[in-house]
């Protein structure tokens, strides 16, 4: 099969981490932002994957492993969060948690 | 005479102990250690002037410790014993200790007494310092320290707005006289690099010759200070305002010790004064003006204390008048006779004022020779003393000393000894008003308390002292005792009569004890025989009857001159410049908080947002570099 470039690897996930960062940056829906945070951590996931295969080394997918340890840690702190978030305020909108503003 | 350090210190002592512990101790406490540290010190100076008049030489120094020694000016706590300073300090702490045991039953009924007492310590602490000190900084020391204490006695009761009045008045005009003299000490340093009294007596003569410019600026400049603290014209203003303190102060500070100050640093740096022969002739033409003006305005008040408050100032008057024109040891000796006779007068005012319950207005006095005896003789001995009642009062013997020697003086002239006989006129005349208004005629306010023996003591012992310390120096024709001058000789020069002279002196002190006597007289026709005459007076010349009372209309010139537009400037100001700088800044800050409070919404996108435009800006950052 063909050679993946390395450079169209990066680049989809690059494509993959905006598409993450404009979903955070658009969906009011705090578990929206949760789910758009985690395709920006499989987006560089991704890239460290296709960075590993160019060199061969083992490293990419170790790194891989990581990520997505942290990740779960991560969901879990924010899910916990959400949870408060919602026993406070009542609702899922972020704009609602706007006491620092002024 | 190693003992000498004791005699500031003793005072100082009770000050400290009177601020600390004052308001614990007992009201017999409070005046036994304020007096007694007081009566400690005129005992030591009574041994250490002993031990050093037997010895025979002319001065001692005492150095307690090294103060300052920098930049080439080097000045010690020292203390320079001479016959000057030893006849100070003998005023001073024996006059303070009377006054002292007077203030002990005086203001007993006051809630400050401890207060008082460590202010009155404190005072005569600096007083002794500022005589006793060989260099012209611890001097200064001494003069700024009785200066505070004024400002604090005259402001004693505060509660009082027009005592605080009075009491920043005399600060702050005595403070322009201290400045000039600030001046004056750094001139000379300026040129002799040491403020040593002493250094500079014996430099200043191979230094500068005789009516030499610097000399006279120096000269000039210290008969500022002096103007300032002893209360002559131009500075006289703050004197009879304060009047507004207690009769002790009065009778320490404004009459004894504190406006004799400038007399004492005249006579201590005589040789720069002699340097400048125009410095002596203003400090000669001050003190005839002063006494002139004093006395005439001294005519004219009805408030007890204002009377003798302008008599003192003519009084110094004749000091300076002294002082101007050569006659150093006439000077002083009319300063120590002073110093008994107005502290006695001052004294007996407040016990006439106590016990009429705080009554001023000797107009609304009278009839009081029989209710208070002791007071109406002392009183009596005092104010003949003042008037200079011939032959049997120790202040004929001074005042006519002054008199002769500013006519047949080496630098005497008719003018000057016209001027002091006319004062001698006026002195006479305002002094017997007093005595007649408030002790002869019908009682118009009943006597509501006798003073009893801790204010009857100390006058009959002031009241000997104004009459025998004059014999002490009797005058060339008449015995010719001259003691006192003889004891200063190693200190202050002695004048000399000018030729031909010699065989008027019987004339000129006919002239001066009739006009004297005259003065007795002429008091006696206008307040005691005929009392409508001065009424009529009174009203025939209102206006200047007016100007007299206001001393000559000073406090309106300086109202003019000083204070009115200095209130014009601090209102155009009141915004104050200067602080608009830093309101400025402070409106700067919050226009800017304003902007970038703007970016704090709230709202977690928008926060996002800024990270991400961050970090894009951190890359383009890094791509282009």
């Amino acid at each position: 099969m063909n050679e993946i470039q390395i450079t169209q690897g990066l680049l989809l996930a690059g494509t993959l981490f905006m598409l993450g960062l404009i979903g955070v940056l658009i969906r009011r829906n705090i578990i929206f932002m949760l789910v758009c945070v985690e395709i920006m951590l499989n987006a560089a996931g991704l890239a460290f994957i296709v960075a590993g295969s160019k060199w061969a080394q083992p490293d990419g997918q170790v790194m891989f492993i990581f990520i997505l340890t942290m990740a779960a840690a991560e969901v879990s702190v924010g899910l916990a969060l959400i949870l408060q978030i919602h026993h406070q305020l009542k609702t899922l909108d972020s704009d609602a948690a706007s006491e620092m503003k002024g | 005479m190693n003992l000498l350090w004791l005699i500031p210190t003793l005072p100082f002592i009770g000050a400290f102990v009177l601020v600390l512990f004052g308001s614990r101790l007992s009201k017999t406490m409070v005046p036994l250690i304020g007096a007694g540290s007081v009566g400690l010190s005129a005992l030591v100076t009574l041994l250490v002037g002993v031990d050093f008049i037997s010895s025979s030489s002319p001065s001692f120094d005492y150095v307690a410790w090294q103060w300052l020694d920098v930049a080439g000016l080097s000045s010690a706590f020292a203390f320079h014993l001479d016959a000057l300073s030893l006849i100070f300090i003998f005023v001073i702490t024996f006059v303070g200790f009377l006054i002292h045991i007077y203030s002990a039953e005086f203001m007993v009924d006051d809630d400050g007494y401890p207060r008082f007492f460590a202010y009155l310590n404190l005072f005569v602490c600096s007083m002794l310092i500022l005589v006793l000190a060989n260099n012209l900084v611890l001097m200064y020391l001494g003069w700024e320290g009785v200066g505070l204490c004024s400002y604090l006695l005259i402001g004693f009761w505060y509660g009082e707005e027009k005592n605080g009045y009075a009491a920043r008045k005399a600060f702050i005009v005595t403070r322009v006289g201290d400045t000039a003299m600030a001046f004056g000490l750094f001139m000379l340093f300026q040129n002799f690099h040491t403020l040593n009294i002493q250094e500079i007596a014996a430099k200043a003569p191979q230094l500068f010759s005789v009516g030499s410019d610097t000399v006279l600026i120096i000269a000039l400049l210290l008969l500022g200070g002096a103007v300032g603290k002893s209360a002559q014209l131009p500075l006289q203003t703050w004197l009879p305002d304060a009047m507004a303190g207690p009769s002790p102060v009065s009778a320490l500070i404004h009459a004894a010790t504190m406006v004799t100050a400038g007399v004492y640093l005249i006579a201590r740096t005589h040789v720069i004064f002699e340097l400048a022969p125009v410095a002596l002739m203003v400090v000669g033409i001050i003190g005839a003006a002063t006494l002139v003006v004093a006395g005439f305005a001294a005519l004219t008040q009805f408030d007890l204390k204002r009377v003798l408050a302008y008599s003192t100032i003519s009084q110094i008057g004749y000091m300076f008048l002294a002082l101007g024109v050569g006659a150093w040891s006439a000077a002083i000796f009319h300063f120590m006779i002073h110093a008994f006779f107005k502290a006695l007068l001052f004294l007996s005012a407040g016990a006439v004022i106590m016990a009429l319950h705080h009554e001023h207005d000797m107009f609304k006095m009278g009839g009081l020779k029989k209710k208070l005896p002791v007071i109406y003789w002392t009183f009596l001995i005092g104010a003949s003393s003042l008037a200079a009642l011939p032959l049997i009062t120790g202040g004929f013997y001074s005042k006519d000393q002054i008199l002769w020697l500013t006519l047949s003086g080496e630098n005497g002239n008719i003018w000057f000894f016209l001027v002091a006989l006319l004062g001698a006129f006026v002195t006479s005349i305002y002094t017997f008003r007093m005595v007649y208004l408030t002790f002869f005629g019908k009682e118009k306010t009943h006597v509501h308390h006798v003073p009893g023996k801790l204010i009857n003591t100390p006058l009959i012992i002031l009241a000997g002292l104004s009459t025998l310390a004059g014999f002490i120096e009797l005058p060339h024709n008449f015995f010719h005792l001259t003691v006192f001058s003889d004891f200063l000789k190693p200190v202050l020069p002695s004048i000399a009569v000018q030729e031909g002279f010699e065989s008027i002196e019987y004339m000129v002190q006919m002239i001066a004890a009739g006009v004297s006597v005259s003065g007795v007289y002429v008091a006696y026709i206008f307040y005691i025989v005929k009392p409508e005459l001065s009424d009529q007076l009174k009203s025939s010349a209102a206006d200047l009857h007016q100007f007299w009372f206001s001393g000559w209309g000073f406090d309106r010139l300086y109202n003019f001159l000083f204070v009115r537009p200095f209130v014009y400037l601090s209102s155009i100001n009141k915004s104050d410049v200067v602080d608009q700088l830093y309101a400025g800044l402070v409106a700067l800050a919050e226009f800017f908080h304003k902007i970038f409070s703007f970016t704090q919404s709230g709202v977690l996108r928008w926060y996002i947002m800024g990270i991400v435009i961050g970090g894009i800006l951190l890359l383009t950052l890094g791509l282009i570099s």
